[in-house]
């Protein structure tokens, strides 16, 4: 780097001849290839600012998606119930299917006072335990029924229908089912004290019919209240009402973790975005002397401004390019370790970073430029 | 000689160094407001999640079995064993008082409930809505307020002393209730003080005061059920352990974790005959979103960390190679390359001290300033931040201007004094 590099004649020859473009491409890369370790460390220093911002933009787009996905594991948010008590009508479970799409877990309720040999009154509720267990994944249970006549047998009932589980009678209007223990129920809650069958079981033995169905509506809180009225025309011969011990909840933890997200992600951003005004405004300033010779030779202002604005731009496009296809990368690795599903790409960032780029470069090649311009070429090449 | 190059060099580039120093100072302010909400932000989110409700219940050790539908309880209110009113303050006796962020004592018993148009059965929960209660010396203010946040009254929330209740909205609107107008509950006249509404099956009842309650059922200062929300720590292998298999050692350990279990055990002990454990609903899943979280602002932070080091490698370096004219001329003069970059490196660790003192203070009120907005509460930070963000900003400086150093000093001077380096 300490002297010119020799220019075989041909190449002088060509470069006589060509038109003007030509030149401007060539000031532009030779300026790239000559000084290449101070460009490699202004497009790094652009690069890791684009991949970070890329990143940390789309973990705040896709964060609310992988953490509602968590708390679809709190259960039911919306319960459909027949009014006063009554049983729904029989398509109830249906409607609601069709209302929200097939992927919604929405699961039927029934639910007697059954008694037991010695007199006892308890709680039995038929259900879909198959649909159950997707819906309510913190039921701690020993094992699930799997042939009919098996019942799952909440923990404080099992010690007052049957000892060391064995069979047991239960009685309902006159009518008497023998069940077995299929698995044991513990939830600290109110279903400790029931026993749970199977719908087609149970409805065989009591001819009740569901009267509650609970749903897991995926969704923002307004989504989730706009679906309400939905339901609600759809059966108009049930109460719907969100649970909203879960959906407030659920939006208020939500609330604040993007919030914190968001304080993060503009502190980063900030950070790097500051990192790179400072490296490229060293990196223009650096070169005042080919600024200082430019002018010396009669380039116009605003060829020189030209020159190093394309510059600039180049450095923020291929930067931002680079660190876009990285930050991708960033963002599916964090979400792959932390939330075990990829973040996916979102091409709606890729403008953002884009933009913001070759904002940055330009604004970072602007200053210096600004305050050589009133500098005679003469002072800056004497090396003052 | 040395000193006074050091002294001198900060003395007369004042801007070059205050560049240097601002990057240091943000780049170490970004790290520390970055780790000290991500080291507070399990707390944080911990609190958020109790507005999911309490996550202990405590029950009476014979409890006969609950016969409930709904919410609505079909058994004679007066079967079944109670707690004792009594023994509540306890609660914040216990080992991990700290955590119990708050409780409330239930009592449902039916009656008969008269408006002036309607008469009908009811439940009616008795309960704590925020009672002030004494443990020694210490007060404190407990009730369904704090533990079931989702509830809300459209009218004003009854005193725990008085004879006012809530009427649940579905009830009211079927008994065409208002807060102001008077019920007769068991004979009794009340006061409706609000209009409840929670979404759930208390909709369709009266909540009054806990001593309401016992007077309706008869027995005074008893109570059939204790809801406890506590910060819990994630359940782990150790937390499912049965303490009774435990040896000394581990059992010590478990007791002073604040597990769901290891709080349950000791809510048992405070209380006597009781029986506690985890609603599994609440506290199983509040380890999992919670661990989701903490592991996002974790490697957030990491990014953070990466960020920051990144921007202060880089000030250096810019501030380094600028001052090649003045190594190319000490060398000519027949400086040393190992006095020389001694001469940078002290000056570069000088520069992260002083930008890491800064920075820390600036980032720690980052910090509060998140918290104050965010979470409506301070951040914690501990002390022993301010060490290692100190020794992290030298490090990450020392390394950063390493390389851009070692240029410097390879550099041959005739190079560098004619500026073509």
């Amino acid at each position: 780097m300490s002297s010119l590099p020799h220019q075989p004649s041909h190449v002088a020859s060509r470069r006589s001849g060509g038109p003007h473009t030509s030149m401007f491409l060539r000031m532009l890369v030779r300026a790239a290839v000559l000084r290449r370790g101070r460009a490699a460390s202004a497009l790094l220093a652009m690069v890791v600012a684009a991949a970070v911002a890329t990143a940390m933009l789309n973990l705040y787009a896709d964060v609310e998606a992988k953490l509602r996905k968590e708390f679809r594991s709190y259960g039911a948010n919306v319960v459909v119930m027949g009014k006063d008590g009554t049983a729904l009508p029989s398509d109830a479970l249906s409607r609601v299917r069709s209302t929200l799409g097939g992927e919604t877990i929405a699961v039927p309720f029934a639910y007697i006072v059954a008694r037991t040999r010695d007199g006892q009154s308890v709680v039995v509720a038929g259900t879909d335990l198959g649909l159950v267990r997707q819906l309510n994944r913190w039921w701690s249970v020993t094992a699930w029924p799997s042939e009919n006549g098996a019942a799952l047998v909440g923990t404080r009932a099992a010690t007052l229908v049957s000892r060391a589980g064995k069979p047991f009678d239960l009685s309902f209007q006159g009518r008497t089912i023998h069940l077995t223990t299929g698995g044991i129920l513990q939830t600290g809650a109110a279903e400790d004290s029931r026993i749970y069958l199977n719908l087609p079981a149970f409805e065989a033995w009591t001819g009740v019919e569901p009267s509650t169905i609970e749903i897991a509506v995926n969704g923002s809180t307004q989504e989730i209240n706009a679906t309400i009225p939905r339901l609600a025309r759809q059966l108009s011969a049930a109460q719907v009402r969100p649970l909203r011990q879960i959906v407030e909840a659920e939006a208020r933890v939500l609330g604040k973790t993007r919030a914190a997200l968001l304080a993060a992600a503009a502190l980063i951003i900030l950070t790097s975005a500051l990192c790179l005004l400072a490296t490229l405004t060293g990196w223009v300033f650096d070169r005042r002397r080919d600024f200082a010779i430019m002018k010396a030779l009669g380039a116009s202002e605003r060829l020189l401004n030209g020159f190093f604005a394309a510059e600039a731009a180049a450095l923020g496009v291929i930067g931002a390019l680079v660190g876009f296809v990285i930050g991708i990368g960033l963002a599916a690795w964090i979400g792959r370790v932390n939330f075990h599903a990829s973040v996916g790409p979102r091409v709606s960032v890729l403008p953002v970073v884009l933009a913001g780029s070759v904002a940055v470069a330009l604004l970072s090649a602007t200053l210096p430029i600004s305050l050589l311009r009133r500098v005679e070429p003469a002072i800056i090449l004497r090396g003052e | 000689m040395f000193l006074r190059l050091v002294y001198e060099s900060f003395r007369r580039q004042k801007r070059r160094k205050v560049l240097a120093g601002v990057a240091i100072t943000l780049g170490v302010a970004v790290a520390t407001a970055m780790i000290a909400v991500a080291t507070d932000i399990g707390d944080k989110i911990n609190r958020e999640l109790r507005s999911y409700g309490a996550n202990l219940v405590v029950t009476p050790q014979e409890d006969t079995l609950d016969v409930e539908i709904g919410g609505v309880n079909l058994k004679p209110p007066s079967d079944g064993a109670f707690l004792n009113e009594a023994d509540l303050p306890k609660i914040r006796g216990t080992f991990w008082a700290h955590n119990i962020t708050g409780f409330a004592p239930m009592l449902p018993v039916t009656t008969k409930v008269n408006s002036s148009t309607h008469g009908r059965d009811v439940t009616l929960l008795g309960t704590y809505f925020s009672k002030e209660l004494k443990l020694g010396k210490e007060d404190f203010v407990t009730g369904v307020r704090a533990t079931n946040p989702w509830w809300k009254v459209q009218g004003g929330w009854p005193d725990d002393n008085s004879l006012e209740v809530l009427v649940g909205e579905r009830l009211a609107s079927s008994l065409q209730l208002q807060p102001g107008d008077q019920i007769a509950l068991a004979g009794q006249s009340h006061r409706v003080g609000g209009i409840l509404s929670t979404g759930g099956a208390e909709d369709d009842e009266v909540v009054a005061p806990l001593g309401v309650a016992q007077q309706i059922l008869g027995k005074p200062g008893s109570v059939r059920r204790i809801y406890v929300s506590a910060l819990t720590k994630p359940e782990d292998a150790l937390a499912r352990r049965d303490p009774k298999t435990m040896n000394p050692e581990t059992y010590d350990r478990w007791y002073c974790s604040p597990y769901v279990e290891s709080i349950a055990y000791q809510l048992e002990e405070a209380i006597p005959h009781s029986h506690a454990q985890q609603i599994r609903q609440v506290a199983q899943n509040e380890g999992t979103v919670l661990s989701r979280i903490q592991g996002l602002m974790l490697l957030v932070t990491l990014a953070a960390l990466f960020a920051s080091a990144l921007a202060v490698s880089a000030a250096m370096a810019t501030a380094i190679f600028e001052r090649r004219g003045e190594v190319g001329l000490m060398k000519a003069l027949g400086g040393g390359s190992a006095s020389i970059a001694a001469l940078f490196f002290t000056e570069a660790v000088f520069l992260a001290a002083l930008g890491g003192t800064a920075g820390y203070f600036v980032g720690v009120a980052l910090a509060h300033q998140i918290g104050q907005t965010i979470f409506n509460s301070k951040i914690t930070i501990q002390p022993v931040l301010f060490p290692i963000i100190l020794a992290i900003a030298v490090a990450v400086t020392f390394l950063g201007s390493a390389a851009a150093i070692r240029r410097a000093v390879l550099l041959d001077p005739v190079f560098a004094l004619r500026g073509e380096a």
